[in-house]
């Protein structure tokens, strides 16, 4: 999603905090009511939570035949992947240009972050905190309060418009939230290991490199989950840095789904999830790593 | 000399890509759009160079906060906001207090309520531009048909098209959006605490009322404050549903963060730099008091 986050959780929590299992036993609970009331509450929330998705999947699938206004809620008369043929012409060069800024904007940003955390967490300076709480303003601006110059610079650079320069975005402006995550990660290490290796007279790039490095890989895949979520996402950089031509899929996608006089709602809901489709498997898959990015996003430590 | 050299050097050194990157990117350009905000580039021809233009200082900003027009998107922005923020905390905090407790299915209970988080604001302002139509009556589709099929006719209502609430309209899909998370917060404070205060107040007699108000809530109000400032921020920069749902010129729904696309997109680089900072300090406001909190809890 396009959201930064910062909740306080401990980061011992890192990856999955709503995963583990409750510290106490169930209880027995004496009112059978009260039990039934919850789950009748969560299957209510359940069933509005899921109104949008049957919305989509129904109305992706329906003809022209379909088009008044009172079977809106009924299921399709006759199924069709017309639709979903329409949207795959329409979005299919997008969504091979946002693979290709998605997956190096990640790594780089992972990389960086990595870096910055491991400083941040070990290396105590004066000002380290300072300087931590500097960079991590970085991912609460309003990115609008940067953009007109923003502009200029991206062009005094040369760099061509579309992905090449959205990959430098994501990178730069991920670097605050893959800082964060990195340095609430690495806290988590503990201090013998750093400084045995201190000890045997590592630098610290050696350090890095041979105690840090091989255990971070939960840091990572939680990082790299984010800023692949948070960058596929992305319109706000799309639509001012790229055009239909060659930006990413939400701007594709906008653009089919404002574009035509009359809206063609099938086309774009099938478009919907096609453009979803990655950032959900993710979700599905890796779903306790996700929710760590949304946990480790944490600005307390 | 060489001995804090090296202390600092190499933390320094290693550091240094990101910090001059962010240094650059944030804080210089801040300073540059700060600038652009106090001069009269109001044109295409000025925007680029060709036209000469001149420092105005704060005339732009009074302009526009004098302006009519743009009054009318921060009214919008804290209706949109105090909507967003009481929506998203009910319900968040709801749905953690019902799983709280063990339950089977807890788990897909979970992902569903989660879900909508993983996706794009642009994918799901499809569905909800659909589902938020303000047609009514015999053409009436989404939600208001949805309303006369189960008897709540009354319930219709031109959605977003309503001059003066109609951005309380995009805040439903965005309470859909981000309940989920506040949810996951609440849920990781409330397995935060331990188990022998609830115990304490039990033994203590305490009625379930009690044991809320004077043990649980006191040591959930941290977690409720994160979700407050990171909502509480986003909502400030929302703009990706809204230009997805309503379309950018339209005035019902129109938001800082909109008006400064509009001003981009007509070359109006002072406006929309102005307006940027308007926004910037909106959000500074929220956001550094919590910052500097954070920061002198650590040090």
């Amino acid at each position: 999603m396009t959201a930064t986050t910062t909740p306080a959780v401990p980061p011992r929590d890192l990856a999955g905090v709503p995963n583990e299992p409750a510290t106490t036993p169930p209880r027995k609970n004496p009112f059978g009511l009260a039990r039934t009331l919850r789950y009748a509450a969560l299957l209510f929330f359940l069933a509005v939570v899921l109104v949008p998705v049957y919305v989509l999947l129904v109305t992706s699938f329906k003809g022209a035949g379909d088009a008044s206004p009172a079977r809106a809620w009924a299921l399709p008369t006759t199924w069709t992947l017309d639709n979903w043929t329409a949207a795959w012409d329409a979005l299919a060069p997008s969504i091979w240009r946002t693979l290709q800024m998605v997956v190096p904007s990640a790594i780089l940003a992972a990389v960086l972050g990595s870096i910055n955390g491991f400083v941040l967490s070990r290396w105590s300076f004066r000002g380290a905190n300072l300087v931590f709480t500097l960079i991590l303003f970085g991912m609460f601006i309003p990115y609008q309060a940067v953009i007109i110059p923003l502009n200029q610079l991206v062009l005094d650079l040369g760099l061509p418009s579309g992905i090449p320069t959205l990959i430098l975005l994501h990178v730069v402006f991920g670097i605050p939230i893959t800082t964060l995550i990195f340095r609430n990660y690495y806290q988590t290490v503990p201090h013998e290991l750093v400084e045995a290796a201190r000890v045997d007279g590592a630098g610290m790039l050696r350090t890095y490199a041979s105690v840090i490095l091989p255990i971070s890989l939960p840091g990572f895949v939680v990082v790299l989950i984010w800023q692949f979520t948070s960058a596929w996402n992305d319109f706000l950089f799309a639509v001012f840095f790229s055009s239909y031509n060659n930006g990413p899929v939400t701007l594709a996608l906008n653009n089919l789904a404002n574009g035509a006089l009359l809206q063609n709602y099938g086309v774009s809901m099938a478009g919907a999830l096609f453009a979803s489709l990655p950032t959900l498997v993710v979700y599905i898959v890796l779903g306790k790593y996700f929710i760590g990015g949304l946990m480790s996003g944490s600005v307390k430590s | 000399m060489t001995r804090t050299l090296k202390r600092v050097g190499a933390p320094l050194l290693l550091l240094a890509p990101s910090l001059i990157l962010v240094g650059v990117f944030v804080y210089g350009l801040i300073a540059a759009n700060f600038r652009t905000s106090l001069t009269d580039i109001h044109t295409a021809g000025q925007a680029t160079g060709q036209a000469p233009s001149e420092t105005v200082w704060f005339e732009n900003y009074t302009a526009l906060l004098t302006s009519e027009a743009f009054q009318h998107s921060l009214k919008n922005l804290v209706l949109y906001t105090v909507v967003f923020l009481v929506g998203t905390m009910l319900m968040g905090f709801l749905w953690a207090w019902l799983l709280e407790r063990p339950l089977k299915g807890e788990g897909i209970f979970r992902s569903i309520y989660l879900f909508p988080m993983a996706i794009s604001f642009v994918a799901s302002g499809v569905v909800w531009r659909w589902l938020l139509n303000s047609n009514q009556g015999e053409s009436a589709t989404g939600l208001n048909r949805l309303f006369q099929m189960v008897g709540l006719d009354f319930l219709q209502n031109n959605w977003w098209n309503n001059v003066s609430y109609g951005i309380i309209a995009i805040a439903v899909p965005a309470i859909w959006q981000l309940s989920g998370y506040v949810m996951a917060l609440f849920l990781a404070g409330f397995r935060g605490i331990p188990e022998e205060l609830r115990e304490a107040a039990r033994v203590d007699g305490s009625t379930t009322w009690q044991l809320y108000r004077h043990v649980l809530f006191p040591q959930l109000s941290p977690v409720a404050l994160s979700a407050l400032v990171i909502i509480g921020h986003m909502s400030l920069k929302s703009f990706d549903l809204i230009m997805s749902i309503s379309k950018p010129a339209n005035y019902q729904t129109k938001v800082p963060a909109v008006d400064m696309y509009v001003f981009k997109s007509s070359f109006d680089y002072a406006n929309a730099a102005a307006v940027g900072m308007i926004l910037l300090v909106i959000v500074a406001l929220v956001v550094v008091p919590y910052l500097v909190r954070t920061h002198r809890k650590e040090s």
